[in-house]
């Protein structure tokens, strides 16, 4: 058990070598890489072995003193429970197969450019981070991780620095992120000022005892904390910058963009669910947001014709899934969709970075088209991976997952939640089975050069795997952690509600397998009227929230900072050097070097002193 | 003596000095110059005389011995610089030597 904080060890202990020397060469900065996540992951694996034979009870390693002011203490610890065991077999179990795979595609990514070390330095940074997030026994310690996460998320987005678009995406990420962290402090703040504590048990002790159910306190906290993770999750107001976040290199988008980070803002309300279920109001705002969320992000994935831009709004969807699933009070079943996800997230975008390499860095869906011949493992697994998004009843893991979420929806009395993700479960079956048709059926447009060698096919196998029911097999510790949420129906309104589900992603294969299987000629038609192309812009540009943002928040801010560019009380405070320098303009002027004007100056002066006295001394 | 006022030589005196200040500031001929600074300075010589006269002091005549003195060594150092900026610029122009501006 005491071997938790060696889970940390490992990357941290990985990325500082590797930043250390930033030289070295790409095979041996892979290795090094790749190893110490799968240190951390083996040392998970031994963690979870021990702590569920003793018996599963929360654990804490207190590694030393944090911070010591006054009365108030705090710790370096780690806490370990049913939740944060589950993230951390996830962070690491999932981050090693990205980063195993990362090692075949950097090389080829690369193309023998400098580099390697510095991918796998941030990489096992990122890991360090999330674990810190996930393991962190108080908030602070979680924020420290929360920001480490962000760090390494910009620093990946813009990987490939000398593209100047590259670094805008970056920034972006960096900056939307971190409005959302402002809040998330402020709502720390205010815990920290009513509790006079961050350690996270306390305050979901503490908590029903200091507020009242529904009061204006716990709905602010509520709130913020909302906030903080809708910008890390990339959720409803803060959602615009995970597409653009795709200009990080693929197994960047599989690792933070779609299988932990993002889901930092889950975990967060699943933490801290206590202060949730004091503020209805908010939970059901978490349900709404993530509502929204799933089917916004599912029209604007519908018209992507960049292959991981596609992958990124399914991505922004699934989390919707997540946040309606604990808007619901569905906590178990938000975070088994977490893990499920994690796994066929990853396996799309691991095999879309496999296709993105055979095609020479090709990523327009459209001008590939055909591979299933050229490349029928990638197929297989972006068939099995886009099943278990598109949730086809029985044989995949996001069936079970997305399944226990809608049906609770309904258990629990939230009919317009549940229609909510009935669409959108339409909808992600469309635009699923529109990237597999397009990319795979149809004339072949390219030359596709199939990937080769175990780093390359043994993570997409696994994860294949996991995502097939095999994975839904997987049974998360959380009682004790989190109330469960699950309600028990009667057998049969529970199977109607599965076959609903079910018939609903069926006839979502088929639309998509009508349009976009063949010459694609209905969907040109359609495009092709004014009306048609107007939707395909609009859903193309994610509903126009970018457009929406630069006008309301951009625009105004420069303005404003364009009036304060001329800053009046420092033109008053500059009068004092203007006057100066003028005077010494004056008085060099007298300085003109001839004697006599001095002498008659000299004289002029003392007569005017002289006559000054007389007058007035 | 003594039926004279004593603004009668000071008046003379600063008549004097006015003339010598006047003649310092209008004349561009350093040999001029010099000897306008001897016109003042021996007004303010008539100046100490007068008024040592007045309060039948001896004060007045020493200051005027200093100011005899000070005038001899103000001539020799005065012509001195009168020869050197006529070696440099071949003129006794006193404008000419104004070229450091200060």
């Amino acid at each position: 058990m005491s071997l938790l904080a060696l889970t940390i060890v490992f990357p941290l202990l990985g990325a500082i070598t590797l930043s250390l020397f930033p030289r070295m060469n790409d095979g041996l900065a892979a290795t090094i890489g790749a190893a110490s996540v799968g240190l951390a992951a083996l040392t998970t694996a031994i963690v979870m072995i021990f702590w569920g034979t003793a018996g599963g009870y929360p654990y804490i390693q207190t590694l030393w003193q944090w911070v010591s002011v006054g009365d108030f203490q705090m710790n370096f610890a780690l806490y370990l429970d049913g939740l944060s065991i589950t993230m951390m077999g996830v962070v690491t179990g999932v981050g090693f197969l990205i980063h195993l795979f990362a090692t075949w595609y950097m090389k080829h990514d690369l193309e023998g450019d400098r580099g390697m070390a510095r991918f796998f330095a941030y990489m096992n940074l990122f890991i360090v981070a999330m674990l810190l997030l996930v393991l962190g026994d108080n908030l602070l310690l979680l924020y420290l991780g929360w920001e480490g996460v962000g760090l390494c998320s910009y620093l990946l987005i813009g990987f490939y620095y000398k593209s100047e678009a590259n670094a805008w995406c970056a920034y972006k990420a960096f900056i939307v992120t971190r409005i959302g962290d402002v809040f998330l402090a402020i709502g720390m703040f205010m815990l920290f000022a009513t509790f006079g504590t961050l350690n996270i048990q306390t305050l979901l002790h503490q908590a029903p005892q200091v507020w009242e159910q529904g009061g204006t306190m716990v709905n602010v906290t509520a709130l913020m904390l909302l906030l903080g993770a809708c910008g890390k999750s990339a959720q409803l107001p803060l959602q615009t910058w995970l597409a653009d976040a795709m200009a990080g290199p693929t197994p960047v988008s599989a690792l933070i963009h779609a299988a932990t980070m993002v889901t930092a803002g889950v975990y967060l309300i699943a933490r801290t669910h206590g202060i949730f279920e004091l503020a209805p109001v908010i939970l059901e705002l978490v349900g709404v947001i993530g509502g929204l969320t799933l089917l916004i992000a599912g029209c604007a994935a519908l018209a992507q014709t960049d292959i991981k831009r596609v992958i990124a709004y399914s991505t922004m969807s699934q989390i919707g899934y997540m946040f309606l699933a604990l808007g619901v009070g569905a906590w178990h079943a938000a975070i088994f969709h977490l893990m499920i996800h994690a796994f066929f997230k990853s396996l799309l975008f691991l095999t879309s970075g496999s296709v993105i390499i055979a095609c020479h860095h090709e990523q327009n869906i459209f001008k590939m088209g055909g591979l299933r011949k050229t490349l029928p493992l990638d197929y297989w697994m972006m068939v099995i991976g886009g099943s278990a998004l598109s949730a086809l009843p029985i044989v995949t893991a996001g069936f079970y997952s997305k399944d226990a979420i809608l049906w609770d929806a309904v258990a629990n009395g939230h009919g317009l939640l549940w229609l909510f993700g009935l669409v959108g479960a339409f909808i992600t079956a469309v635009y699923t089975f529109r990237m597999i048709f397009i990319v795979f059926h149809g004339e072949e447009k390219i030359h596709a050069h199939a990937g080769s060698g175990l780093s390359h096919h043994l993570p997409l196998i696994v994860l294949a795997v996991l995502s097939t029911f095999v994975g839904a097999l997987i049974v998360q510790p959380l009682g004790g952690v989190l109330p469960s949420g699950a309600v028990e129906g009667h057998h049969w309104v529970e199977l109607f509600f599965e076959v609903i589900s079910s018939v609903v992603a069926l006839v979502g294969l088929g639309v998509a397998a009508a349009l976009f299987l063949g010459k694609r000629e209905m969907m040109r038609n359609v495009v092709d009227t004014p009306v048609g192309g107007g939707t395909w812009t609009f859903f193309h540009n994610a509903l126009g929230f970018d457009w929406l943002y630069d006008k309301t928040l951009v625009q105004p801010y420069l303005f404003v900072a364009s009036l304060h560019r001329v800053d009046w009380i420092n033109s008053l405070i500059n009068l004092l050097p203007t006057a100066a320098s003028g005077s010494n303009a004056a008085l060099v002027t007298t300085q003109s070097g001839r004697l006599r004007w001095y002498a008659a100056t000299v004289f002029g002066g003392a007569a005017a002193f002289l006559v000054a006295l007389m007058l007035f001394g | 003596m003594n039926g004279l006022p004593i603004e009668y030589g000071m008046g003379l005196a600063a008549l004097l000095f006015i003339m010598g200040l006047t003649g310092l500031v209008v004349r561009r001929n350093t040999l001029f110059i010099l000897m306008c600074l001897e016109i003042m300075l021996n007004s303010t010589g008539l100046a100490f005389i007068v008024a040592g006269q007045h309060w039948h002091q001896a004060d007045g005549q020493s200051m005027f011995i200093l100011i005899i003195g000070l005038a001899a060594a103000e001539a020799s150092i005065g012509l001195g610089l009168l020869l050197q900026l006529y070696k440099r610029f071949k003129t006794i122009d006193i404008d000419a030597a104004s070229e450091m501006h200060g």
